[in-house]
């Protein structure tokens, strides 16, 4: 559809950060990524796909943040004030930060698409896609629904054991 | 039918404990091979570890089991034997190379731990520990529904100092409430370090939001202890040896044996408990 390409249409590179293991870094890396590239003078976006686990909201401080709609869909939370990051989050939706996101993969699945077709992201250099650990719905989804965008690759998070 | 297929298997099994986090890399597999350990040290007490962590099963490599396969008989599969008292099963025994990624949506993996729970032949057991994948979704639910057949004495949730860490838990602990399963306690990993040469601790993990310690006082969970960071934790777990039989000198060693007495007490107690009310 094409509002569907319309809100991706402004994202020049996306890069996923991955891992099968968890608590290796990825949101630290995709958190570190995203200042490293916006103090370069890039424009940068963050879609955290961790619906269970949602760390990237408190990494810039915006956890008490909260999202809004317009007609294309939900305008992401800009942190920073010049050049700001544009990110979404499960975080943002939750009504209470320790509320359990308790979704087998069907509902998580769905959500995914939206974050990923809903966000009216605007004109990005990069969108970082920060994932939690595994191999499963979350990955699955998310890769699914990118294939048709500047997918540029994946970046490997590990520890040495 | 399905409930009373899983009944009649798991009827044999005294306690079961889930190990849970929210937060991914805190210690869960290190601790659950632990407890099994520690538990089958009772040579009187028969001990099963299950894997429920299909995308990343780390429990064959834990337990020096990598290259296992599953054996099918008559009564079931059966577990892979550490020691005579202690069985192992892992989705990491039905690759055909460990490097295979098991790519699965939701119900492939669903329908993988009923077979676990269903089809291993686990015999009588004294202690069943379910480790489990970071999260609150499939898997947990999965289990948690499954095991209702039984019971499940509850959950020990693991976590590491810092704050980014405990968001996750204390989901993880709002989890355990909303489907009525029990806390056993909160162990706290990775929980300060102290230089084996000049002895001087370092918070590797600072606490900077009080730690477990502040976050069980406010979710009114018990801290079943904390582990300090050992490198030779980590080493022990690539070897597959048990860390507690490797350094048994170890301050690490002392918090887990004591962690995993308490565990026991609560199970014992809890078994009286539901003996009295019987």
């Amino acid at each position: 559809p094409l509002s569907e390409r319309a809100n991706l249409a402004g994202v020049r590179h996306i890069v996923l950060v991955l891992s099968g293991k968890g608590g290796v870094g990825k949101s630290t890396l995709s958190t570190e990524l995203a200042l490293a590239l916006r103090n370069a003078g890039k424009r940068v976006g963050i879609l955290d796909v961790d619906l269970c686990g949602p760390s990237i909201p408190r990494m810039l401080r915006v956890q008490d943040s909260s999202v809004h709609q317009c007609d294309r869909g939900w305008v992401p939370v800009f942190v920073g004030h010049d050049t700001a990051i544009a990110l979404m989050s499960i975080g943002f939706l939750l009504e209470r930060p320790d509320d359990a996101v308790v979704w087998r993969g069907p509902k998580k699945n769905a959500l995914i698409k939206q974050f990923v077709s809903d966000v009216a992201w605007g004109d990005l250099d990069f969108l970082i896609v920060d994932t939690p650990p595994g191999t499963s719905d979350e990955h699955i989804s998310t890769v699914e629904a990118l294939r048709p965008h500047q997918l540029l690759g994946a970046i490997l998070v590990t520890t040495p054991q | 039918a399905e409930v009373a297929e899983l009944r009649a298997r798991l009827r044999a099994v005294r306690h079961t404990v889930l190990v849970l986090s929210g937060k991914g890399g805190v210690g869960k597999s290190t601790f659950s091979s632990l407890l099994a350990h520690g538990l089958a040290a009772d040579e009187t007490k028969q001990v099963a570890l299950l894997d429920i962590d299909i995308c990343g099963p780390s429990i064959p490599k834990m337990m020096g089991l990598e290259g296992e396969q599953v054996h099918q008989s008559g009564s079931g599969w059966s577990p892979v034997y550490v020691e005579e008292n202690l069985g192992v099963m892992s989705v990491g025994f039905l690759l055909s190379s460990p490097d295979d990624a098991v790519i699965w949506r939701g119900p492939k993996k669903n329908g993988l731990i009923k077979q676990f729970l269903r089809d291993v032949d686990w015999g009588e057991v004294d202690y069943l520990i379910v480790d489990t994948p970071p999260g609150t979704s499939d898997e947990h639910l999965s289990i948690v529904q499954y095991l209702s057949a039984t019971h499940i004495d509850g959950a020990v949730i693991v976590t590491t100092p810092q704050e980014v860490s405990l968001q996750d838990v204390r989901k993880e602990i709002n989890f355990c409430r909303k489907v009525k399963l029990p806390i056993i306690g909160v162990v706290e990993n990775m929980s300060g370090f102290v230089c084996p040469k000049c002895k001087n601790e370092s918070q590797i993990f600072p606490p900077t939001t009080g730690g477990a310690e502040k976050m069980c006082q406010n979710m009114n969970v018990s801290l079943l202890g904390k582990v300090p960071l050992d490198p030779e934790i980590g080493k022990s777990c690539d070897r597959g040896q048990s860390f507690l039989a490797e350094a048994p000198e170890s301050p690490a060693t002392l918090s887990y044996r004591n962690i995993i007495q308490r565990i026991q007490e609560y199970c014992e107690q809890h078994h009286l408990q539901e003996e009295k009310i019987m």
